[in-house]
């Protein structure tokens, strides 16, 4: 006779984790009731455009979800959704000229530094016309025109090479900036520690900007992150570097974060960790079974949903409307569909190149 | 000048310049340094120790170029191996120095998953100009951890060109090329050749990458020699000339790229092929090459190709010990002798 399926471990029940309340309310404080345009440095034009880059990324990785479930990718993917304020927030504080590092998770980062969807979605396609030309798709989106030095299929991969560039900007004097993007997954790996180090000793441009999105595939930090008194911050500033917690939900409360490690950097004064706290709603990748959470949490988190969050924002201060955030839903959608008509309609690589840019 | 040069005689033969290994690479470096500001240096105790390096490869350099291109590191050689990648990325030219090979592989992720493979991963959008300089090799007695031969490990992977100098002259030439090259390049020295002596001149002279050197020629057997290695085959060479046998040796000075077409034109005349390297015998280059002949010249072969080459166990401190697992001359001699069974040596003698 088959066994009753369960469903998760016998004695073994997930963790409830909830917003963090105190972070919420830090980030509230810290927005207080002062115009956006005042409180941010901002236009209305950025202000928006922020909301529609973000609308953006959803629109991308949601489709992305439908596709890769039709079988239009290969290997595996890695939605944003959920996470999206952190990419846009710390990226309105970027030139076209600075540079960032992705990660596992990277579509968001990329699409928020200005990446091109269609490449971006001809590349999740395994298209001659993508980013990478089809070798490396989710995990490998990188535009070095545009400072997008990679996603990286290596948990932590991109951190060495963020302060490499940083480094390099520090040499060169060209006044260019490096965006750390990691995991709280990459928390604990070692290179963190050892590049850490060298970009306090050294007083590097470089921003370490850790999004706690609470998983590490089923892991989570309250397992498998040892903190002092449960402060993230503890771990850099044991290295004195200073760092910031911010809403990783609320993309003005990442903004102002990030704007502050940013001027640090521009000013000579080392590096800066952020610490935004969001939630990864979907799962690991599209193929995850999710038998190791509990069903109410993304429900709870997703109340704080970030486009929600913004929205409501823009429309207390009367920079947008109903009908404002319905055009622009239409106009992510529109640039999505035509990313995604870019791709089917790209070639496949032709195999005759596969020996091509391994030197050069 | 001396009177005795100026006795109305024709002129001396202006004397060659003699540098050590060492010096040849670090004459390698400050020119390059010199020729590009992008050209920097970065590793563990490279700036003052000793004046510059472990080793004295670096010697001097701090005082010319200073701190920020001749940088000192944390003991964190997956983090500035990774830090090199970044820079190479984005404006510099780093030679990144393991103080000891072995040492690398605390690094490998960075040099194998994000140097070697960028490249090709951004469809050919991203040079990754980054040289990653390490001593090898055993003979000293440093043990386990300091005297192990690498370079299958980096020849295995896609994306990394490896370098292996024998001579001062080749040190100074293919150092240069490869800090010229826009794409990592492992470049692996011996320890027990850095004080040897050799001709190397003051021009600014560099060396294709791939291009073998045919060191000593010989009709009997070929002898493909990595690294130190060369200098032991000499000997074996002249061992065996007295016994009428001669032994073609051949440098291939760089692993990837790797001239095939000279090797394979050796055995063509030779029919015998010998392979020597300090690295393990297993899984070695040594039997990369050997591949490569049967691909290119089976049909020439009068006997089975045969290695003399590191045995498959970790380097020991005792001399003993350490001497038993590297090939020695005598080793070279004793399978050279073999493989030339059934040579006709009188027509030579």
């Amino acid at each position: 006779m088959a066994k009753k399926k369960e469903e998760s471990p016998k004695g073994w029940v997930p963790v409830l984790h909830r917003p963090p309340k105190e972070v919420v309310a830090f980030a509230a404080e810290r927005l207080g009731e002062k115009p956006l345009a005042e409180l941010t440095g901002l236009s209305t034009e950025a202000l928006t455009g922020m909301m529609k880059r973000m609308m953006l990324i959803r629109e991308f990785d949601s489709r992305c979800v439908t596709l890769y479930r039709a079988g239009y990718f290969r290997g595996v993917t890695h939605p944003y959704i959920g996470e999206e304020a952190i990419a846009v927030g710390a990226m309105w504080n970027l030139t076209e000229e600075d540079y960032i590092t992705s990660t596992h998770r990277g579509h968001g980062h990329v699409l928020a530094k200005g990446g091109d969807p269609n490449r971006c979605m001809a590349e999740l396609m395994a298209k001659a016309t993508g980013y990478n030309k089809g070798r490396g798709a989710t995990l490998h989106l990188a535009d070095m025109s545009k400072g997008i030095l990679g996603a990286n299929g290596i948990v932590g991969g991109g951190m060495a090479i963020a302060v490499g560039s940083a480094l390099a900007s520090r040499m060169l004097r060209n006044g260019k900036i490096t965006v750390c993007f990691f995991g709280d997954g990459a928390l604990n790996e070692g290179i963190l520690h050892e590049v850490s180090n060298m970009a306090a000793i050294w007083k590097l441009p470089v921003i370490f900007m850790c999004e706690n999105n609470i998983y590490s595939m089923s892991g989570t930090v309250d397992a498998m992150v040892a903190l002092k008194d449960g402060d993230f911050l503890a771990r850099p500033n044991a290295f004195g570097i200073p760092g910031i917690v911010c809403d990783g939900m609320n993309v003005i409360d990442v903004f102002l974060a990030a704007k502050e490690a940013v001027e640090r950097a521009r000013r000579g004064e080392g590096p800066t960790y952020i610490i935004a706290h969001a939630y990864r709603a979907m799962g690991h990748h599209v193929g995850d079974p999710l038998d190791y959470r509990d069903k109410r949490e993304a429900e709870l988190w997703m109340e704080r949903d970030p486009i929600i969050v913004y929205a409501g924002i823009l429309k207390n201060e009367g920079l947008a409307k109903d009908e404002d955030v319905e055009s622009w839903k239409a106009e992510a959608k529109a640039t999505i569909d035509e990313a995604v008509a870019f791709g089917e309609s790209s070639p496949v690589p032709d195999p005759a190149t596969v020996m091509e840019d391994i030197f050069g | 000048m001396s009177g005795q040069e100026n006795s109305g005689n024709a002129p001396a033969e202006p004397k060659p310049r003699m540098l050590t290994y060492a010096q040849a690479l670090n004459e390698a470096l400050r020119e390059e340094m010199d020729r590009d500001s992008r050209v920097m240096v970065m590793g563990e105790d490279v700036a003052h120790w000793g004046g510059g390096g472990v080793f004295a490869v670096t010697k001097d350099l701090f005082n010319i170029f200073g701190p920020e291109r001749v940088r000192d590191t944390p003991i964190s050689e997956a983090g500035f191996a990774g830090i090199g990648v970044g820079a190479a990325l984005t404006g510099l030219r780093p030679v990144v120095e393991f103080m000891w090979v072995d040492f690398s592989l605390q690094a490998m992720d960075q040099i194998c998953n994000q140097a070697a493979k960028m490249r090709w991963m951004l469809g050919g959008g991203a040079d990754v100009p980054i040289v990653y300089r390490a001593q090898q090799g055993a003979g000293r007695g440093n043990g386990p951890h300091h005297s192990q031969s690498m370079e299958a490990w980096f020849a295995h992977m896609p994306g990394l060109k490896v370098v292996l100098p024998s001579s001062p002259y080749d040190a100074k030439g293919l150092l240069k090329t490869a800090i010229r090259d826009n794409n990592p390049v492992v470049f692996l020295e011996h320890k027990l050749l850095y004080q040897v002596q050799g001709e190397v001149p003051e021009t600014d002279y560099t060396i294709p990458l791939g291009q073998a050197n045919v060191l000593r020629e010989g009709k009997h057997v070929t002898c493909v020699a990595v690294s130190i290695m060369n200098k032991k085959a000499l000997e074996a060479a002249d061992i065996l000339a007295a016994e009428g046998i001669e032994l073609e040796v051949i440098d291939p000075r760089s692993l990837v790229p790797y001239d095939r077409e000279t090797v394979a034109a050796s055995v063509r005349k030779t029919g015998r092929l010998l392979v020597t390297h300090e690295a393990h015998e297993r899984c070695s280059y040594g039997c990369e090459i050997i591949q490569c002949v049967m691909e290119d010249a089976f049909d020439y072969l009068d006997m089975p190709p045969v290695r003399v080459c590191g045995k498959n166990v970790p380097l020991a401190v005792a001399a003993e010990l350490e001497f038993a697992s590297i090939p020695m001359t005598d080793d070279i001699v004793a399978a050279a002798r073999a493989l030339a069974r059934g040579v006709d040596l009188t027509i030579t003698v």
